[in-house]
């Protein structure tokens, strides 16, 4: 009886010890996670400092030119890139979120278990296709297409970038509310039934609303996509740095910017301290964007209970 | 929240300088993308001619290349325009210091879309077109058309070239950044409306757009790029050497390699490429090198 709790009372300590040694493990990946994030921000504000102070917020955030290696003389204002990412990322929203969606309520509704089983992986499959593919795409096959459509003499602009970054943001989008939806309780669309609403009613009324909390989530992280994605709006947008005036305008993002800028410039002059900042910018950008993503999901959560 | 953090490695990638990782024994060339194809045949030829030497090639831009050499990251920039004072005084800071090596001779081509009934421009209607003061192409004898512009990005040295010996000023903003030469040649092929400018190895024997011709002033000789003797009397405009930056004098590795871009053999690739061998006043310019 003795021997048993003693042998109890040490496995229970040796699992003990255990358990507090892969506790210390991943509070250590944790940590990792929080001073990599803590140090490129801080580089990022760092490198940007000698900007703000040869450039000026006003020259910054008020020019709408932005020419570092100008004839005459260089100028350095962000709102044209800033316009430009924005309306890049929400006409790719405007595309993948009634898609992504839409695709998710028939994977989950209406699909076969057998079309489901083909479907789902080859929109998976979708995400993993690298984005030089996608924006060659875009020079050669939507680049021509949107030209025609619209009567236009090319078809290097916004709406060839957002439907590329739809493209690439769909994967997210479907897959995470395919999952939203389906983890919605059996009781909610029994309840509706057996009230006597349809099944579109149903779908409509109450899967996609219990679900919104996993949607809005998926929605975000396609934006965050759409932000961030450089070498697809590089090539298929036309990069003319002029402030867009419709989406049929060529446009030029931040991200493009940097991937264009970066290589050829000389370090620590104001030019790449410039660039620099226009990270940084990017950088609050996509920290804001998580930021309401994340507040929203907390609040559906607290509704939905 | 993991989301974010991935974006945030994302923008971290993109920003953090590449560093060299790449053994030093091995001569590595960066630079022009007018100058890729024809430096990597060389650097292929001389490979082959003696094995177990290594020449890496990239490409990037003249900007790119020159601020790889500024910055110590490869022994050979490639560049199709000189290097600006402001980069030589860059350079000197980090004690490096730049010397120039012809290697070719580059006629700039003008193209247009095949269509187009426009086939010669002046100098002048060039530069107004690129700053965009003339925004139609019945302005310069064609139809009734707007004008389409596709240059190249910032870090390259034709844009470079272009803006300083044509426009004399700032390209409107209006004009498309294309990603290289050939994304110029395909995007004109398929637009009536398009105007560009590349290195003339890239439309040899290319279908669906013509070589503009270009005259000094109004009234002048119209000179085309695609014709030996224009090139070699200066009587085109838009000629340019190109280029090779080193720092100080070549160590023997890179020595061997500049000597073989400019021996007879070295040249007939240059030609074969599509651009034209060095002239005698270069060649000149290179003996101080001791090539």
């Amino acid at each position: 009886m003795t021997r048993k709790t003693d042998d109890s009372s040490k496995r229970t300590r040796r699992a003990r010890r255990k358990e507090s040694a892969i506790h210390g493990l991943f509070f250590l990946n944790g940590a990792l996670v929080v001073a990599v994030l803590l140090g490129i921000f801080v580089l990022l504000v760092v490198t940007s400092i000698p900007a703000f102070r040869e450039i000026g917020l006003r020259e910054f955030l008020g020019n709408t030119n932005w020419n570092p290696t100008s004839f005459v003389r260089s100028s350095y204002g962000i709102l044209a890139m800033l316009v430009s990412t924005f309306m890049v990322t929400l006409g790719a929203l405007a595309i993948a979120v009634p898609l992504g969606i839409g695709t998710a309520a028939y994977l989950t509704e209406v699909a076969s278990r057998r079309v489901r089983e083909i479907a789902k992986p080859v929109v998976e499959i979708l995400a993993g296709i690298p984005s030089v593919v996608i924006g060659f795409l875009g020079i050669v096959l939507v680049g021509p297409a949107i030209a025609r459509v619209f009567h236009l003499p090319n078809g290097l602009n916004a709406v060839n970038g957002s439907i590329l970054l739809a493209i690439m943001a769909l994967p997210t989008i479907v897959s995470l509310s395919e999952d939203a939806l389906r983890s919605v309780p059996r009781s909610y669309e029994e309840a509706s039934l057996a009230l006597g609403a349809t099944r579109w009613q149903t779908l409509i009324r109450v899967k996609i609303p219990a679900a919104s909390s996993g949607t809005t989530a998926a929605c975000m992280l396609g934006m965050g996509r759409a932000i961030g994605e450089t070498m697809t709006v590089l090539m298929a947008t036309g990069c003319a740095p002029a402030m867009p005036t419709s989406f049929l305008d060529s446009v030029r993002t931040m991200t493009a910017t940097i991937a264009i800028e970066l290589g050829e410039v000389p370090y620590n002059t104001t030019h790449y301290y410039a660039l620099f900042t226009v990270g940084l910018v990017l950088f609050i950008i996509t920290f804001i964007v998580n930021m309401i993503s994340d507040i929203v999901l907390r609040k559906y959560q607290k509704v939905s209970r | 929240m993991t989301h974010w953090f991935r974006i945030v490695l994302i923008t971290g990638m993109c920003l953090l300088p590449a560093t060299n990782v790449f053994a030093r024994s091995m001569v590595q060339v960066k630079g022009s993308d007018t100058l890729i194809n024809l430096v990597q045949k060389l650097a292929e030829a001389y490979m082959q001619k003696y094995p177990g030497k290594v020449i890496a090639v990239t490409g990037g831009g003249s900007g790119t290349g020159i601020a790889a050499l500024v910055n110590g990251k490869c022994d050979v920039a490639n560049s199709s325009r000189l290097i600006k004072d402001k980069e030589i005084a860059q350079a000197r800071e980090r004690k490096i210091n730049p010397k120039r090596v012809v290697i070719a001779i580059d006629g700039l081509c003008v193209v247009t879309n095949a269509k187009n009934p426009v086939n010669k421009l002046t100098m002048d209607q060039l530069g107004k077109i690129f700053r965009g003061e003339i925004k139609n192409w019945k302005d310069v004898g064609g139809e009734n058309r707007p004008i389409t512009l596709y240059g190249r990005q910032s870090n390259s040295g034709t844009y470079d070239f272009f803006m300083e010996l044509v426009l004399k000023g700032d390209y409107t903003p209006k004009m498309n950044q294309m990603n290289g030469n050939a994304q110029i040649v395909e995007a004109i092929k398929q637009d009536l409306s398009g105007i560009g400018y590349v290195g003339v190895g890239y439309v040899r024997d290319t279908k669906g757009v013509i070589v503009v011709k270009v005259a000094a002033k109004a009234g002048g000789y119209y000179g085309s790029p695609l014709n030996q003797p224009d090139v070699d009397t200066g009587k085109y405009p838009l000629i340019r050497p190109l280029q090779q930056y080193v720092n100080g004098m070549p160590k023997p590795l890179v020595r061997d390699f500049l000597a073989f871009e400019l021996s007879k053999e070295g040249q007939e690739i240059v030609k074969q490429e599509g651009f034209f061998a060095i002239q005698p006043e270069y060649a000149k310019l290179n003996k101080n090198l001791g090539l």
